[in-house]
């Protein structure tokens, strides 16, 4: 009984390092070279007053802010670690299992750590309008 | 000695920014999210592109949405891009314009389509496809994607090397990196300098770029001067020639997003050296000659919209020479496109902007 409860809560306790493993981890690192480094470069750190950080960046504390500017896009002020920023990030065009592989790329990197693993499914209800 | 000969290699252009300014810039055109083209009308209307796939007729102060434009396939870099009205737009109303498309491939992605169609009132029609870039791809970047006709009525028109610098732009078989020219109607031109070569894209003008994004006709000479983003610097203006091989990515003064070297070498035998080269990179959108009698100063410039930087670049060529660059318009947001229209007047392209006109005070 104790054993089946753990195996339960493995999905439900990853850890940032074991997401870094996962498919889906590599797969977003391929999605941010393409899409997202070129503004918010690749040490995560993002432009001066033009593109916010992502690495350490408290706007990620939001998750379901943070999948629908990925899968939709951004414009307008936001505030990221106290800083004001107004840009405009369009729509990239990514599909749901993409956002979420990006998603888990920039969650899980640069210090960051999010202990629980985006999914197509968890994209998808986080994004419906 | 040696320091010195680096030093002199391109002349100390930094640029200046002058601390007191004689024009406005007035915002004409306000709510766009990311205007990628500007084109005027001979009613000088615009006609502006906006990257998530709307044209947009702006006329005496009202935007108005053309109809009947086909999909477009937006991801990444890609949307609907580039512009240009037909020389003779007066007698046949014709537009061209650039979009990412995932038409006419079996491969999922797209690339980077030419389409001419006839503007009448709010739509478009006998929209024809003239060139479709092959293949369809899933990366997002280096679509290229600006037009411009030459003296002669030949279109030129650009494609990104698409994200694979080892295989499109050195490659003649192949689409990518490449500065194209057609016929208005697009037919392949019969003295294309690839026209005769077995299994080239005969439509081909020159090759070895990597991603232009501005292409401008020369006032004077009607040369067509383009500009493309480097890696991490190497930015370059360049001028066309037919044939000519621009070298990316086997010459570039550009290293890797991540400080690492790509090549070291700057030139090579058979390779066309830039006319200038930006580093650090401005990321350059958008290009016009100044040939208008209201900017008296500035006739002749070049200018270059730094998306990276947010302001319009002007700059003084001498003997084919950059001999000094001045911001306009610092820090106005990421410039994206520029263009001089037949009115007289410079345009500016601003994301999450909108359109802004350079009015002289004077």
């Amino acid at each position: 009984m104790k054993c089946f409860s753990l195996i339960l809560m493995i999905p439900f306790m990853a850890l940032s390092q074991d997401i870094r493993q996962s498919e889906s981890y590599a797969n977003g690192r391929v999605v941010y070279e393409d899409f997202c480094k070129l503004c918010h470069m690749t040490n995560g750190k993002g432009v001066p007053k033009a593109f916010p950080p992502l690495a350490n960046s408290d706007y990620l504390e939001d998750i379901k802010a943070t999948v629908k500017s990925i899968k939709y896009g951004l414009s307008g002020p936001i505030v990221v670690n106290g800083v004001k920023y107004n840009s405009v990030m369009a729509p990239m065009g990514l599909d749901d299992q993409e956002v979420a592989d990006v998603a888990n790329y920039i969650l899980n990197t640069w210090g960051n750590s999010y202990e629980e693993l985006i999914t197509r499914q968890m994209v998808q209800k986080l994004t419906a309008k | 000695m040696l320091v010195l000969c680096f030093a002199c290699a391109q002349n100390d252009t930094s640029i200046q920014t002058p601390s007191e300014v004689d024009y406005n810039l007035d915002l004409i055109v306000t709510d766009l999210e990311l205007p990628w083209g500007i084109a005027m009308l001979p009613d000088h209307s615009l006609l502006i592109t906006e990257k998530s796939g709307l044209l947009i007729h702006f006329k005496e102060g009202n935007k108005t949405e053309i109809g009947g434009l086909p999909k477009t396939y937006v991801r990444g870099q890609g949307g609907l891009m580039g512009i240009a009205v037909h020389p003779d737009f007066t007698n046949n109303q014709r537009i061209y314009f650039t979009q990412s498309s995932s038409i006419a491939s079996d491969d999922d992605g797209g690339n980077t389509a030419l389409y001419s169609a006839t503007l009448e009132g709010n739509q478009l029609i006998e929209v024809r496809l003239l060139y479709k870039a092959q293949p369809n791809t899933r990366v997002g970047r280096h679509f290229g994607s600006r037009i411009v006709f030459d003296n002669e009525g030949y279109l030129y028109f650009t494609v990104g090397d698409r994200g694979k610098r080892d295989v499109y732009p050195q490659d003649l078989n192949l689409d990518g990196g490449k500065v194209y020219r057609l016929h208005d109607d697009g037919r392949i031109p019969e003295d294309n300098p690839f026209a005769g070569v077995s299994g080239a894209k005969k439509a081909i003008y020159s090759y070895g770029h990597r991603n232009p994004q501005g292409i401008a006709r020369h006032p004077e000479t009607g040369a067509i001067w383009t500009h493309e983003h480097g890696p991490l610097g190497g930015d370059e203006i360049n001028i066309i020639h037919a044939g000519a091989n621009y070298g990316w990515p086997v010459i570039t003064y550009g290293k890797n997003y991540s400080g690492t070297t790509i090549t070291k070498e700057t030139s090579r035998t058979g390779m066309e050296q830039p006319l200038y080269y930006w580093i650090p990179s401005i990321a350059p959108s958008g290009m016009a000659f100044v040939n208008s009698n209201f900017y008296p100063e500035w006739k002749g410039n070049l200018l270059v919209g730094s998306l990276k930087f947010e302001y319009l670049e002007r700059i003084i060529i001498k003997n084919n020479k950059v001999v000094y660059r001045e911001k306009v318009a610092a820090d106005i947001g990421r410039v994206r496109d520029v263009i001089v229209g037949s009115d007289g007047y410079i345009y500016l392209a601003v994301e999450g902007k909108g359109i802004f006109k350079v009015v002289p005070k004077s």
